[in-house]
């Protein structure tokens, strides 16, 4: 196979799958072997890809002009290898992680679920292939819009104001920022391909090129930096394989990239840091980094709390692109990768303590270890790689992250990112201590009806929580492989950073 | 007989008109109407395609030359605007008869196909006429015509709707001819080219000055140009969803083109509109249309009412991109005229597909409709995306290229007006997605009941071109920008 052949497969075998399952839709297993071969066969196209870029090429594949002297076309860099690569392999883990979420927990409307979740990561894959900033763009907005109807999928008022937060800050962003960004940029210099240096330098006079830089950055609503956040926590109302695969890395992860990819191939990391105009961005990313990490500290429901560890962590790379060094960038493509082992595990974890305990909130987790194990020491794997401790990826990319900060020589960042470091501590690490070494009864009584049910067997209830297994086989199969990844990322990054050492030393 | 295309273009229309009237079954008026215009747009088609080969055709009515007799010019604008009306009505034409008989009583369906079959003659005379006066006389046509239609619906308030847009109307037609009359005064000539040519010479006069308000204000009148917009919303609301969907795609649109022809051909070599506040006081109506429009059709309960204030928005975009005064702008519009067209009716007809179904469009009543009609509703929000400009569409486009036309006038407030119209059209569908897809289908309702597939079908033939040319959009924009280029090039 052709890798040209094998980078248009990869953007659309997820359609068709979303073609597909609708189709089975009346054969839950053969719906779900759809997904799982559509995930399979997507990774084993992305790793068809990967050797032409390791060796330094840049496939291309032309598709159709849209506006006179504007195409839609894809262009795979290493950049764009390493998303897809993450997303279509973590895609295979939630395929799997969702048949035991969606049966166990009994969801409604499945067919749509793993339709639109198709279209999602089809959308993913064209955003990381794109060859330029309309093509990017244009799969930015199917990623939105086909993330909709997961985001409102229980359909609840709840979900409906949810949908409305999630649409109206992304759609928003987008347009009244973004697409305003992009026309300009087309208008100034007349290309809009992803162009090593950047396309930006000599057309465009400093004061433009921030206000530019600004529109990029927030325009790209899916990276989530502060105060364009908001959509992110309203999503968890989702089904959790979506908060996990969507929310903690298709979707934000999306954004970010995005956020990279401009700041490496339209403006240029030598422009930009000649100019100077992103400094002030660094510092928006250092106050998301904080304020979230703060937020999430308040939260007691569990997945609020990951969703703003999440935008604490996006702003990571947010930042490390605004260095404009090259160990930034380097990080920053790294915390990509990393970031995304380490939340989807937190979120399968959450989401096995849902479908299996039927709790949400973590005052109610204590010694939740005891009846669950697996999960809780996965949570702790992830938890480790999240705050960047050995023996977990997430180390490497915080490691360049640091060095980039060093490079620049603002101390105070490096700062930032070693007191984010101690906050992600209090806040992840909590959470497992008090399931393996609390006791089930420490939990204060919970409102909901569940008080009702435990009075009949009051006596089982005294040493371990009432009726809870660990979780259905499927969500523990891909809670193994995702935890499993953090730890091999640490001792094996070398294909990530070999990767972002190429866009660095072209 | 190529040579004739151009008086066949509109004597076919005219001609069948009488015989519907004449044959009065129903089904034999819509069989002529449907074969007459998809002629039509064959001859319109044939037209654009020698345009665009040869350059200007020059078609003098009955061998009287001009600047005495009449005659007709086509060049790239108005074939384009040609197409435009003959490919709306081929489509629109299948899909009324099912429309048209749920909505309008019996014994008037012939009524309907002859008004039909005289609008679109108007429409399309007022596009190809090279004369300000035969002009006026076909503006008269197709307006008489539609004033007819939208009052032949069994909905009783489409009778007050009609007198108000007559009203409006005819004051509109009034100003258009005063102004033509004082420009006949001061050149003693009615020829456009001609006007062209001499106008430049007593642009001083103020006659000349007077008779240009007079013209701007009778046109925008008839284009809906806010503020003078407000027989539009009640005739598109309450008239036959077949007529709603003919005039909104068309109607407005070939206004517009009026409106462009006489400000950059007729007085082209004027310094008026290049160098005077008119640009400015249009782009200030225009961002008014745009935000205000969508703003109101934020609140509206009825939902072919929130897409007529919709099309007023919509309006705005298009007279924007005229005051810009610049190739690019001028583009943005002509390409708009086209996508607006196709998206909009669409979004009607869809409309349409709900009212034979279940007999209202109030948003109440669209309760679990996401279910129900489920192939009607994907077509709407496909058309509202286009509507707000989602990439691949052909709102896109059009954004995209007006956009682009303000940054290169450096008109800050232009950009922000484009933009902020497309995030009050996100609220404005989503309300309707909402109650469409979350709300459940009341009780007792049927299943799954949809429009039949003679409806469904031109409904996705037009939601489907607004996704076709939104992702291969060189094919109008070449046109568009071949237009626009021909009305910034010196007269003939």
């Amino acid at each position: 196979m052709t890798v040209e052949l094998a980078i248009l497969l990869a953007v659309a075998v997820p359609f068709a799958g979303a073609v597909l399952i609708p189709l089975t839709g009346a054969k839950p297993n053969l719906r779900e072997t759809v997904t799982l071969v559509c995930a399979a066969l997507l990774f084993y196209l992305v790793s068809v890809i990967y050797p032409t870029v390791a060796a330094g090429g840049v496939p291309e594949v032309y598709l159709f002009e849209m506006l006179p002297g504007l195409s839609v076309f894809f262009l795979v860099e290493p950049l764009g290898l390493i998303f897809a690569g993450i997303a279509s392999f973590l895609w295979i883990a939630t395929s799997v992680y969702s048949i035991g979420y969606m049966r166990g927990n009994n969801e409604e409307n499945q067919t749509r679920f793993y339709a639109y979740f198709a279209i999602a990561l089809g959308a993913a894959m064209g955003v990381a292939f794109a060859g330029n900033m309309l093509t990017l763009f244009i799969f930015y907005e199917v990623l939105t819009l086909s993330t909709f109807p997961l985001v409102a999928h229980s359909g609840t008022d709840e979900a409906k104001r949810a949908g409305r937060v999630y649409l109206g800050v992304l759609l928003g962003t987008s347009i009244g920022f973004q697409l305003l960004a992009i026309i300009w940029t087309w208008s100034l210099t007349g290309t809009l391909d992803f162009t090593d240096g950047g396309i930006l330098a000599g057309k465009a006079d400093g004061l433009t090129a921030g206000i530019l830089l600004a529109l990029y950055t927030f325009g790209i609503g899916k990276a989530a930096l502060m105060p364009f956040h908001r959509w992110l926590p309203a999503a968890m109302v989702a089904p959790t394989p979506v908060s996990a695969l969507l929310h903690a890395v298709a979707v934000v992860k999306a954004g970010v990239f995005t956020v990279v990819k401009v700041v490496v191939y339209i403006f240029g990391i030598d422009f930009l840091f000649d100019i100077g105009v992103s400094e002030w961005l660094q510092y928006m990313a250092a106050a998301t980094i904080l304020i979230a990490s703060l937020v999430a500290m308040t939260k007691d429901n569990l997945k609020a709390r990951l969703a703003y560890s999440t935008i604490s962590q996006l702003s990571y790379i947010i930042l490390g692109a605004m260095l404009v060094t090259d160990l930034g960038i380097i990080g920053s493509g790294m915390h990509l990768a990393m970031h995304a082992f380490g939340k989807i595990t937190l979120f399968f974890c959450a989401g096995a303590f849902m479908v299996a305990a039927h709790k949400t909130e973590i005052s109610q987790m204590r010694g939740i270890g005891h009846a669950m194990p697996f999960t809780t020491l996965a949570f702790f794997i992830g938890s480790l790689s999240v705050i960047g401790l050995p023996p977990m990826g997430g180390l490497w990319s915080k490691w360049y992250l640091a060095l980039g900060t060093l490079e620049t020589g603002k101390l105070w960042l490096l700062g930032v990112l070693m007191v984010s470091s101690l906050l992600n501590v209090a806040y992840l690490l909590p959470i497992p201590f008090r399931g393996f070494f609390s006791s089930p009864e420490e939990n204060p009584p919970l409102k909901s009806s569940h008080n009702h049910d435990s009075e009949h067997d009051h006596t089982h209830d005294q040493d371990r929580p009432k009726g809870i297994k660990e979780a259905p086989v499927a969500c523990l199969i891909a809670i193994g492989v995702t935890s499993a990844g953090c730890l091999v990322l640490f001792f094996y990054p070398d294909p990530v950073y070999d990767l972002m050492r190429q866009i660095v030393t072209p | 007989m190529a040579a004739q295309y151009p008086a066949l273009q509109v004597v076919l229309a005219l001609l069948a008109a009488p015989v519907c009237l004449i044959l009065r079954r129903p089904n034999a008026a819509w069989a002529v109407a449907t074969v007459i215009t998809w002629i039509s747009l064959a001859l319109a088609l044939s037209l654009l395609g020698r345009v665009l080969e040869t350059g200007v055709i020059l078609y003098p009515m009955g061998d009287w030359a001009a600047p005495w007799g009449i005659e007709y010019q086509i060049d790239t604008v108005n074939a384009f605007m040609l197409v435009i009306v003959t490919l709306i009505g081929s489509v629109v034409m299948p899909f009324a008869r099912a429309s048209v008989e749920a909505e309008i009583e019996e014994e008037r369906i012939y009524l309907f196909y002859c008004m039909y079959l005289l609008n679109l003659a108007g429409l399309l005379g007022i596009a190809i006429t090279g004369d300000v006066f035969n002009l006026f006389v076909f503006l008269e046509i197709s307006s008489l015509s539609s004033y007819v239609m939208i009052s032949l619906g069994r909905d009783k308030r489409a009778l007050t709707a009609a007198y108000r847009y007559l009203v409006i109307g005819t004051i509109g037609a009034t100003f258009y001819i005063i102004g033509v009359g004082m420009m006949y005064m001061t050149t003693g000539s009615l020829n456009m080219a001609d006007l062209a040519a001499i106008l430049p010479a007593v642009a001083d006069s103020r006659t000349v000055l007077v008779a240009l308000g007079f013209l701007t204000v009778g046109l925008g009148l008839k284009l809906a140009l806010f503020p003078l917009h407000l027989w539009l919303p009640n005739a598109y609301a309450y008239a036959p969803s077949a007529v709603t969907v003919f005039l909104a795609a068309t109607g407005t649109k070939v206004a517009v083109y009026a409106f462009i022809r006489i400000f950059f051909t007729v007085f082209g070599g004027v310094e008026i509109f290049t160098a005077g506040v008119i640009p400015q006081i249009l782009a200030v109506l225009a961002a008014l249309a745009m935000i205000g429009a969508s703003a109101v059709a934020i609140y509206q309960t009825d939902v072919k009412r929130l897409l007529a204030y919709s099309s007023i928005a919509q309006i705005g975009y298009m007279v924007l991109g005229i005051s810009m005064v610049t190739v690019t702008g001028l583009a943005g519009t002509i390409v708009h005229l086209f996508n607006h067209a196709i998206m909009k009716g669409g979004l009607f007809m869809a409309m349409g597909c709900i009212l034979f179904k279940i007999g209202t469009v109030q948003l109440d009543q669209f309760e679990g409709l996401g279910k129900r009609m489920p192939v009607t509703m994907a077509a709407f929000v496909a058309g509202g995306f286009s509507l707000i400009g989602v990439p691949l569409t052909v709102g896109f486009v059009s954004k995209w290229y007006l956009v682009q036309a303000a940054l290169e006038k450096g008109w800050w407030l232009a950009v922000a007006a484009i933009l902020a119209s497309s995030l009050l059209a996100v609220i404005y569908i989503w309300r309707v997605v909402e109650v469409a897809y979350f709300r459940p289908p009341p009780k007792g309702s049927a299943e799954v009941s949809e429009a039949p597939l003679s409806m469904l079908v031109p409904l996705w033939i037009l939601i489907g071109a607004s996704y076709y040319f939104g992702i291969d959009a060189t094919q109008t924009l070449d046109i568009a920008f071949a237009a626009a280029e021909t009305l910034f090039a010196p007269p003939l």
